[in-house]
């Protein structure tokens, strides 16, 4: 997953499966607080299939109106980055502090940039 | 001398390997940084042993919890109160799943930590094991018991485990719901007749040890604590929460107008905190040891609705499976 941060559970145990045959598959639940904002994540639960995966989520994480839209996504669908290499996956933007604008001083005082 | 390396017997310890070396100080630095270890960083076999166990008893806590309230949804005695109790008892359904969410993250299946719940090889909170013979019983529920799970939920928001304490967050907003619910029963009952003032109390006197005993054992007789709290899961001590706890009861009883049953009970003006009584801790290892006056009866409910769900789950996922079949065949008829 792109933001493993923002997750409250078991993205994160995407490809650990836990090997029981009598359990539902898990799914890795989103919910839109509100018109105008992005699907967050929000948490995990386990369905037999999409449909039921919509529901549960709906009882779970919405008991007091978070939520507009929901999307569940099935856990061994999510791909993520290895937190072992983070260092070195994610080394590109040290030392660029050109791409921020703070880094450009000698405007300073002048309105409207 | 070191003996070669192919002498060594099997039940020597191994040396860390390079990989485990790196892991740990990982680890160590994120804790002395007060920062959050995530489910696929490297951790301690015994710090995530520890996690899972906490996490699912606390699960299970949930769920078991359930019981001595729903007990009383068909008695509850207006459909305002009804309502508000169905509602709280679906929250600790929630609360159960967030935290077994939680505890998934860490290696373990939901059907293994089930499984160990209805076999009676799992813990869960001893206060759950006590009956809820009168209306009362909600209010003071609510009000001591979710109360103390409060003072004790609230630190673990910030549990050095990432998943644990962001379940924490979402079951600390929900809870305050039901301690003020709690609250507001045993004040109505207070401002009615006298029998209901009578039987306000007399949950009170009832609730009140036990509820105190749900921040564990005294922090002399508390082993695990340091290194709970060393690994930045836990905040505070048990007594330290105690304590904290007794000091917000104290003027909410007056507003009730309660008698807290601790005839010790007393502001002491140099500690700043309130003196109290022994705690009777022979009833807290009797109803741990599962000698408590409903503990035989959570578990065989427990198991019972499992096993009566069964049919339940196969049929769910029997149709799944069927829908998927159709799915398939019907996208190769249009091939």
């Amino acid at each position: 997953m792109s933001t493993p941060g923002a997750s409250t559970g078991a993205a994160d145990q995407a490809g650990a499966s836990t090997g029981a045959a009598d359990q539902w598959p898990l799914w890795e639940v989103f919910v839109r607080a509100g018109r105008g904002l992005s699907h967050v994540h929000v948490g995990s639960l386990h369905a037999p299939d999409a449909e039921l995966a919509v529901r549960n989520a709906r009882d779970l994480y919405t008991r007091r109106g978070e939520g507009v839209s929901i999307w569940v996504v099935p856990a061994d669908a999510v791909t993520t980055s290895d937190p072992d290499a983070k260092g070195a996956f994610f080394e590109s933007p040290a030392g660029k502090n050109y791409r921020h604008a703070v880094y450009y001083t000698k405007s300073e005082g002048v309105k409207h940039l | 001398m070191t003996a070669p390396a192919e002498l060594r017997r099997a039940s020597e310890p191994a040396e860390p390997t390079a990989d485990e070396l790196a892991g740990q100080a990982a680890f160590d630095e994120l804790i002395a940084a007060d920062s959050r270890i995530e489910p696929r960083d490297w951790m301690p076999e015994a710090y995530r042993k520890t996690l899972i166990r906490q996490i699912s008893q606390h699960a299970h806590s949930e769920i078991i919890g359930m019981q001595p309230e729903s007990n009383w949804i068909s008695r509850a005695p207006s459909l305002k109160r009804k309502a508000i109790l169905m509602a709280k008892v679906q929250d600790e359904a929630g609360h159960g799943l967030y935290l077994y969410s939680a505890a998934q993250t860490l290696g373990i299946g939901r059907e293994e930590m089930m499984r160990q719940l209805i076999e009676g090889r799992a813990r869960y909170s001893s206060i759950f094991n006590y009956p809820t013979p009168t209306w009362a019983d909600m209010g003071a529920i609510g009000w001591l018991v979710d109360g103390a799970a409060i003072c004790n939920q609230v630190p673990l928001c910030r549990a050095s485990y990432g998943p644990y304490g962001r379940a924490m967050v979402r079951i600390c907003k929900e809870e305050s719901f039901h301690q003020r619910q709690g609250f507001e029963i045993l004040l109505e009952l207070m401002q009615g007749t006298e029998a209901q003032r009578r039987m306000a109390q007399d949950a009170v006197n009832r609730w009140y040890w036990p509820s105190l005993m749900m921040f564990g054992p005294p922090d002399d007789e508390s082993p695990n604590s340091a290194q709970s709290m060393a690994w930045n899961i836990k905040r505070f001590s048990n007594d330290e929460l105690r304590q904290r706890f007794v000091g917000m009861l104290v003027p909410q009883a007056e507003v009730l107008g309660v008698t807290l049953p601790d005839p010790e009970l007393a502001w002491n003006e140099e500690r700043q905190a309130y003196d109290m009584s022994e705690i009777d801790w022979t009833e807290f290892h009797e109803v741990l040891a599962g000698r408590g006056p409903a503990n035989a009866e959570r578990l065989r409910r427990r198991r019972e609705a499992h096993e009566a769900g069964a049919w339940v789950r196969e049929a769910a996922a029997e149709y799944a499976r069927k829908q998927a079949d159709r799915a398939a065949e019907l996208a190769g008829a249009v091939a």
